[in-house]
Parts: C-alpha cells; sequence; structure tokens
C-alpha cells in the first residue's frame, strides 16, 4: 500500500510539471452569478471588434452576450434599460495592476508587491499577497474596469507569477481569480533591478548584469527541464519494461534479484518552484509579461527571448515602444503604455504623448493602455482619451471604434483571453460598461457596470456600504455628533 | 498634415509680432476671463506691450496684427500647481534635483532653514519648462519639499516664459509640512510638530536669542519673523483634525495660512470658510492611501466650494504639471460648477499666491498670459494651440515635439494602414 501511494504522489507531481495540470493549487472558485436577461437598448455601442453601432441594444443572458443589434426582443423577465444617449463598451481590462499587493492604505502591514530579497523569484505568486479588501478594486470598478492583471512589482529581474482576477467582491484571491486564464511572469528590464541589488553591493549593479540574470535564470531553467525530461523518458522505460514482465513473469521469476533491481522506478528530480515556473515559461503556457521602458532594452530582449525560445507578450511601461514600433508589430508583440508619465526617471526621459497613437499605427499591432497605479486604473478611458487627442495632431487619427481596443481587446490578448472578454460579440462574457456619454471626454462617468452579466455598481443606486471590509465605520466616523 | 499646419501658424505668429511691435488683436474667441466678468463668446481681446489693453467686440486697432480665433477659445495661461518645475529635472537622479535640503538629522536637532529659498535654484532652462507651457501652462510656485524637516523653506511663483529673472513679485511663501509626515520627523508625534514650531516662533520672537540648543540662526529667525506678521504660510497637510489645528495654530502665530494636499479638507470645509483659508488639492484624490486620507473623496473640491472654501488646483507632480486641466475637468465630472473649475487654475492660485493684479485673469491691466485653445479647455480632446506669455507668443515646441517628429515620421514612411 506504501509503495503504491508513493508512486501515485510521483504521478502528479509529473503531471504538473509537464504541464497537464491535474490538479492546480489554488484553484478558482469563482462562479458566474444567476441573474434576469438584461437588454440594453438604445445605446451608442462601441463593440471593441473596431465597430460603432448607433442607436444599438444589446442582450445579455446566462452571464453572456446573447445578441446586438437594432429593436431586440427582450426576453419575458429581462431587465430593460433605456441607453439611448449613452455609450457602452466591453469591461475594461487592465493588464498592470498592483492593487491588492500594494494596497491602500499604503503601509507596511500591507506592503507586499516586491519580494526584494533576490534578483530571481519566480518562485512566488502576486495571488499569495492579494488582499481582497484593497478599496482601489472598487474604485476601479467605479471605472469601468472589470478584469485586471495583478503583477509583483520590478525590484527584481524576475519578480514572480502574476494572477488575472475578475474584479468582484470576495473575501479570498480565489473567488476573484479568472477561471482557466493563464499565469503571467512579471520580469523587468532597467533601472530598478540594477538600483536594488546595486545598492546592496549584489549583482545586478548595471544593465549587462541584468541580462546576464535573466540569461542564467533561463539556461538553468532549460537544464532543469531536461532533467524532467529524462526522468519521463525513465519512467516511461520502467514502466514499459514492468508491463514487459508481468507479460513474461513465470519465465524470469527465478532471478529474484535482478528482478528487484529491475522494479526500482527511476527518481524524480527535487521540484525546484523557481525553476518550474520558468520551464512553464519555455513551453509557452506562462506568458512573460516584462516592465522595459527603453527601446534598445525590448530589442535586447526580444534577442534573449529568441535564444532560449520564449516569448515575450507584452512589454509594459513601454515608454519608447514608438521608436520601435513596427519591430513590435512585425514580432506580435504587445506594448503596454501610460498617455503621457515621463521624466521621472533617466529610462522615462523620452516619453511623448503620441506613444500610443504611434505604436497602433502599424498593421498587427497591439498597443494596450495601462495604468500600474490606483489612480490611474480609474481613469484609463481618459488615459486613451489624452493619446486620441495628441495622435490626432500629428496625423495619426484614432476614432472612439479603435481607441477602446487599447483598453478592451488588445489587453484581452495579451493574457491570452480575447475568446472569453475584451469585444461585445455573441457568446462573450457579458462585462459590460454603460457611460453617461463618450467615454472619452473627462465629463464621462461610468453609470453602470456588468460583470458576466452581474450588475456589480450602478452610480444611481451605490450600495450603502462599502464593498471593502475596510472602509466601513468610516462613514460613522465621519459624521459629527 | 494638421501638424503642418500648427508649425505654419506658430511660426507666423511669431514673425508677425517681431514686425508689429508686439501690439496684436485675438479675434472673435470665446473667452474665459476666469473673472465676474464669466465667459464672453465672440470677442476681442487687444494686447499691447506684453499687457492686455482692451476686451470687447470689434475692438479698434488699426496697427495690430489679428489673429483670427473664431470658433477658439481662449484662458488665462495655466497654473500649474505648486511644483519642483525647473528645480527638478528627473526625480530619479538626485544631481538634477534642487528642491530639498535634506538635513539628514532629526528635526530638533537640526537648524530650522526658513531662510532657504528654493527660487534662486530655478533653471529656465530646464527641457521641462517648454514641455510644460506648450500645454498652456504658463506659471507654476516653486516649493521646497521638507524631507527631513517640519520646515522646508521658501519658494515663489514663477514664469515660465525662459526668463532667468522669473520670479512673480509678492508670491513668495514659506513652505511647512504637518501631519503624518511631519510628525515623524519631528520625533514620532505630531504634537511634536506644534511644540518644535512654538519654540522656532518663540526664538524668532526673542530679541535675545538662546544659544544652546537653538532651532534657528539670525537669518532664520529674521526670515520667520517675516510670516509672523501676516505673510502665507502653506501647510501641507491632510487630515481633518489637523487642517482645523493648523488653523487655529496660525491664528495664534499671526500666520496666514494656504492648506496644501487638504484631502480630508471638506470635513472641516465650514471652518475654512469661516477663517477664510484656501485649499490647494487634487481632487483626484479618492483613494484612502493613509491613515490621514481615509476621508479622500472625488467631490472633496465640490463640497468645498458650495461651502465657500477658495480652492485651486495642484497634482504636485512636476513632469505632469502639464495634466492641471485634467484635475479640473474631473471636479466639473464630480459636481463642481465649471466657471470654478477654470478659477481653480487660474485666478484663484493667482490670488492665493499674491499675484492676481497682474496674473490669473483675463481683464484689462493683466499680464497678457493667455492660451487659445482648439475646444472646451477643460476638454481632453482639446490642446493648445498657441500660447502667449506677457504678450509674447510662445514656440509651441518643445523636445518632446521634436522626439515626435522624429519617430512619426519614421512610422508613417514604413507603414501605411
Amino acid at each position: 500500500m506504501k509503495a503504491t501511494s508513493r508512486v501515485a504522489l510521483l504521478f502528479s507531481t509529473a503531471l504538473a510539471v509537464s504541464g497537464v495540470l491535474a490538479a492546480e493549487p489554488f484553484p478558482s472558485t469563482y462562479q458566474v452569478p444567476v441573474n434576469a436577461p438584461v437588454l440594453i437598448q438604445g445605446a451608442t455601442v462601441l463593440t471593441g471588434t473596431g465597430e460603432r453601432l448607433e442607436g444599438t441594444d444589446v442582450l445579455i443572458s446566462d452571464g453572456k452576450i446573447q445578441s446586438i443589434g437594432k429593436g431586440l426582443t427582450a426576453p419575458a423577465e429581462a431587465r430593460i434599460i433605456d441607453a439611448h444617449g449613452k455609450w457602452v463598451t466591453p469591461g475594461i481590462i487592465d493588464i498592470h495592476s498592483h492593487l491588492g499587493v500594494y494596497a491602500s492604505p499604503a503601509v507596511k502591514g500591507l506592503d507586499d508587491g516586491n519580494e526584494a530579497t533576490s534578483p530571481v523569484t519566480s518562485n512566488v505568486w502576486a495571488e499569495h499577497s492579494v488582499w481582497p479588501q484593497d478599496p482601489g478594486f472598487e474604485m476601479a470598478l467605479e471605472g469601468g474596469v472589470t478584469t485586471l492583471q495583478i503583477l509583483p512589482g520590478s525590484a527584481n529581474l524576475i519578480g514572480g507569477r502574476s494572477v488575472v482576477l475578475k474584479n468582484v467582491q470576495a473575501v479570498t484571491y480565489q473567488a476573484m481569480k479568472f477561471p482557466g486564464a493563464a499565469y503571467g511572469l512579471k520580469m523587468a528590464c532597467g533601472e530598478n533591478p540594477k538600483r536594488v541589488y546595486g545598492s546592496k553591493n549584489q549583482a545586478p549593479s548595471t544593465r549587462m548584469g541584468n541580462v546576464a540574470g535573466y540569461r542564467q535564470a533561463f539556461a538553468d531553467a532549460q537544464d532543469y527541464q531536461q532533467q524532467w525530461d529524462k526522468y519521463h523518458r525513465e519512467l516511461a522505460e520502467y514502466n514499459k519494461k514492468k508491463a514487459e514482465h508481468a507479460d513474461g513473469g513465470a519465465k524470469k521469476s527465478k532471478d529474484k534479484d535482478g528482478a528487484d533491481k529491475e522494479s526500482m522506478p527511476p527518481s524524480p528530480p527535487k521540484r525546484d518552484l523557481k525553476l518550474e515556473t520558468l520551464a512553464e515559461v519555455l513551453k509557452g503556457n506562462i506568458l512573460v509579461h516584462m516592465h522595459c521602458y527603453r527601446s534598445d532594452e525590448m530589442a535586447t530582449m526580444l534577442d534573449v527571448a529568441d535564444e532560449f525560445g520564449f516569448k515575450i507578450t507584452a512589454f509594459h511601461h513601454a515608454v519608447e515602444a514608438y521608436k520601435i514600433a513596427d519591430r513590435l508589430a512585425e514580432k506580435n508583440v504587445c506594448a503596454a503604455m501610460w498617455a503621457d508619465w515621463w521624466g521621472f526617471k533617466m529610462e522615462a526621459y523620452d516619453g511623448i504623448q503620441e506613444n500610443l497613437a504611434i505604436v497602433d499605427f502599424p498593421e498587427h499591432s497591439c498597443a494596450i493602455v495601462h495604468s500600474d497605479s490606483g489612480d490611474g486604473i480609474q481613469r484609463l478611458n481618459q488615459e486613451a482619451a489624452k493619446a486620441m487627442a495628441h495622435g490626432a495632431r500629428v496625423g495619426l487619427t484614432v476614432p472612439p471604434e479603435r481607441a477602446i481596443r487599447w483598453l478592451t481587446l488588445n489587453p484581452a490578448k495579451s493574457l491570452g483571453l480575447q475568446d472569453r472578454i475584451g469585444t461585445l460579440e455573441a457568446g462573450k462574457g457579458a462585462d459590460v460598461v454603460i457611460w453617461n456619454g463618450n467615454p472619452f471626454s473627462v465629463y464621462a462617468l461610468a453609470e453602470q457596470v456588468f460583470i458576466d452579466g452581474a450588475l456589480s455598481f450602478d452610480r444611481a443606486h451605490p450600495t450603502p456600504s462599502p464593498r471593502s471590509d475596510f472602509l466601513l465605520g468610516r462613514h460613522i466616523a465621519e459624521s459629527p455628533l | 498634415m494638421k501638424s503642418l499646419h500648427l508649425v505654419v501658424l506658430a511660426a507666423s505668429v511669431i514673425g508677425a509680432q517681431c514686425a508689429t511691435a508686439q501690439e496684436f488683436l485675438i479675434r472673435g474667441a470665446t473667452v474665459h476671463t476666469a473673472s465676474a466678468k464669466g465667459t464672453l463668446k465672440n470677442t476681442d481681446v487687444l494686447v499691447r506691450g506684453g499687457v492686455i489693453v482692451a476686451i470687447g467686440a470689434e475692438a479698434a486697432a488699426p496697427n495690430a496684427t489679428v489673429i483670427d480665433a473664431k470658433g477658439k477659445e481662449l484662458t488665462p495661461g495655466l497654473f500649474g500647481g505648486v511644483t519642483d518645475v525647473g528645480i527638478e529635472e528627473i526625480e530619479g537622479e538626485s544631481q538634477t534635483v534642487d528642491s530639498t535640503l535634506n538635513q539628514k538629522s532629526p528635526a530638533w536637532e537640526q537648524q530650522w532653514r526658513p531662510e532657504l529659498d528654493v527660487t534662486v535654484a530655478f533653471n529656465p532652462r530646464s527641457f521641462v519648462v517648454p514641455i510644460t507651457r506648450v500645454e498652456g501652462v504658463t506659471w507654476t510656485v516653486l516649493a521646497p519639499s521638507a524631507q527631513d524637516s517640519i520646515i522646508g523653506g521658501q519658494g515663489s511663483a514663477v514664469t515660465l516664459d525662459g526668463r532667468y529673472d522669473a520670479a512673480l513679485p509678492g508670491s513668495r511663501s514659506l513652505f511647512v509640512q504637518m501631519g503624518s509626515t511631519g510628525a515623524r520627523v519631528a520625533g514620532g508625534t505630531r504634537a511634536a510638530e506644534y511644540m518644535l514650531f512654538e519654540q522656532a516662533i518663540h526664538e524668532a520672537r526673542n530679541q535675545n536669542p538662546i544659544t544652546q540648543g537653538a532651532l534657528l540662526h539670525a537669518a532664520g529667525r529674521e526670515a520667520l519673523n517675516r510670516y509672523l506678521m501676516g505673510g502665507r504660510v502653506v501647510f501641507q497637510v491632510d487630515r481633518a483634525s489637523d487642517i482645523r489645528e493648523v488653523v487655529s495654530f496660525a491664528e495664534r502665530a499671526g500666520i496666514k495660512p494656504v492648506i496644501l494636499g487638504g484631502d480630508e479638507a471638506w470635513l472641516v470645509a465650514k471652518d475654512l470658510a469661516k477663517a477664510n483659508v484656501p485649499v490647494i488639492l487634487d481632487p483626484l484624490n479618492d483613494l484612502p492611501i493613509d491613515f490621514d486620507r481615509l476621508a479622500s473623496s472625488l467631490e472633496n473640491a465640490a463640497r468645498l466650494q458650495r461651502a465657500g472654501v477658495r480652492i485651486a488646483f495642484s497634482s504636485g507632480d512636476t513632469p505632469q504639471a502639464r495634466l492641471v486641466r485634467q484635475l479640473a475637468g474631473n471636479a466639473v465630472a464630480h459636481g463642481l460648477p465649471w466657471e470654478a473649475a477654470l478659477a481653480a487654475i487660474t485666478s484663484t492660485p493667482a490670488e492665493i499666491f499674491g499675484v492676481g493684479a497682474t496674473h490669473g485673469h483675463i481683464s484689462v491691466g493683466q499680464s497678457a498670459d493667455l492660451v487659445l485653445w482648439s475646444g472646451d479647455p477643460l476638454e481632453l480632446s482639446t490642446l493648445a494651440e498657441q500660447v502667449w506669455i506677457a504678450g509674447r507668443p510662445i514656440e509651441m515646441k518643445s523636445r518632446q515635439t521634436e522626439l515626435r517628429d522624429r519617430y512619426v515620421e519614421k512610422v508613417k514612411a514604413h507603414q501605411a494602414r
């Protein structure tokens, strides 16, 4: 009995490591809520597919977009929303957030975003730092954000795994976890890692030290993967031989010693949580999201990725992406950008307000607006609007129906979720925002936000108590006697 | 091609300017005066010798260069907030930063240096200056940041037209840090901020100064004394109880207080209105980012204004000083009247910092610090088309527009959608 259970344990480990995730740890417990159908009538709809539809209805049921068109018939029990004069967009997706890991209030006890104790910490997972009571989540929701990727910080060359969350009220992060979303790996170029470790008189202290660090980590991951591949080969051989023995058992049973030796299974390598994550990157099961400001460093990283055979999904904080817009589009790499952040450090010195519009211009581009900020995430629509204005001034006009993709379809692509969210198309998850006007106006506010068809925020009827436990009691303390 | 058109416009304005001895007429704009006169449609503004000399319909000016501004909107030059524009190039590179006197010792052991004035460190050649002013921001208030002190020192309003002697007369102010940030450097309790400040005031007023353990030098005593006779002191503070305490402390000390930050100011709006204490705030602050700011709200600006408190806007962000319009627009979305939002980035800060007689409005006699906008100046789709400071047209270029022009052409040449 003992031997059998040990083999079973080994077997499940092997499955997890090889990417066939038999029992994924920390599984999502999120369930699509049950709600009556909703018919949104007569809105200006930005579908996220590049279309702008006037006077159009959107029908939601069973948590999904059922149909989009003019004069749709409401099912008997449907809730009808008159949205004439209003605009409807897909839910906004922010692929660069630290909500929950750098929560409000920003006190030491909640400072959980950077495991800045070693330049490579691919063994840490952001979800284990997420505080679901961060009030920033509900403020982001009021800005129309329905899905977010929470990343570790950028102190390290390789900071750890990200987690994709639905912006729903929950006591545990598992209940927010986007079912089936791939993990991301946070990596960082440039000044932050070299400053953090250089100041400790430790490697890396230079950009060349940074690159040596990434390369050694992935070289180790290749070696680790080879050990596992070898183990799997030997295990398969062992199982095959064992089966042969079982067939001709009577014949070989005399040679007692020899049979025992052959029946010993190979020992699996010791699991290494750092290299396990990197091995999954090499296999394409974990998506690389890399903090990288400068265009020359992005080019270096594209070469590093080619050397080890992995793909960089998106460069984040890509302040200089405009200098290599063509190359990024050719390589099918997304660039996640702010509209206008610049100058707060040397590697941000060349930031320009036309970055998004320029990166968006080449064919097959993937421009994304991201926040990296508990403030910015509340107004990603405004970030896009500023970039549109500056693009238009230099002849790169981006109409609303295209610009909305910076906040919806393109970030969905970079999370590998483009078949599930990011556009308003029949069959997709019903993450929908109703705005009181053109969302690219400074005066626009999200009026209603749906997540999987559930009304999660309603500006006209705000829930009397806040979502966050932390904010309870605030209104009592604020009222004078 | 739009960009080319704008460059031509700017160039023609500059050319015309030189030829006509600084007299020009901005014709037919929607003029937001930021004064009691409000917004005037289809109005002409005549500028001569750097000053606004006439406002009205069909102003007669036979010698003036005429700038057709039909369909465009005109505002006073914008206030960039309380920033380090010109005294900080890159925050992360300390050799480019002149905003802070870091004493590297506890506040109670320091020599307090109210005599420090960061205005003398202002560099009008900073790349940040053109980057900021092409967005319509024509002036800002330089403030020292008190990193490990309670008193940071003095600063002034400066014009951003590139002149070396940029300080606007009468704007010099003292900057003080209170609340939990000040408490940390004062030894751990905010009570010590008041204790130490009282000691400094006592030293400044005393004819026979102590020699042992004094907080102030003679120059410091002299500097602080100027503020104890109704001088303007800007207190950076957010918590409601701290704001109230600062207001009554200032009254006792003979100081004219200004609140900077004020995230929880709406909770004590009545007290502020009664004491006529203005608040310079960031209307986008709504996160309970620390325990001094649990009551932060997007409605802070609207609530203060309704209670009769004078408000101005500042993000305090140096590279992003140019985003003041976005602060104002969002305040409107959260209940502030449009005119009050414009005043919060023009006339009210000018009045708060003592330069209202020459700056902040469009009215006769004011310095011609003007911005012509493509549309609603608070809207994100709107951009500044031309900026004038003291009647001179600013070249609408910066290091960033040059980077832009280099790479826009590259991507257009390589791709066609």
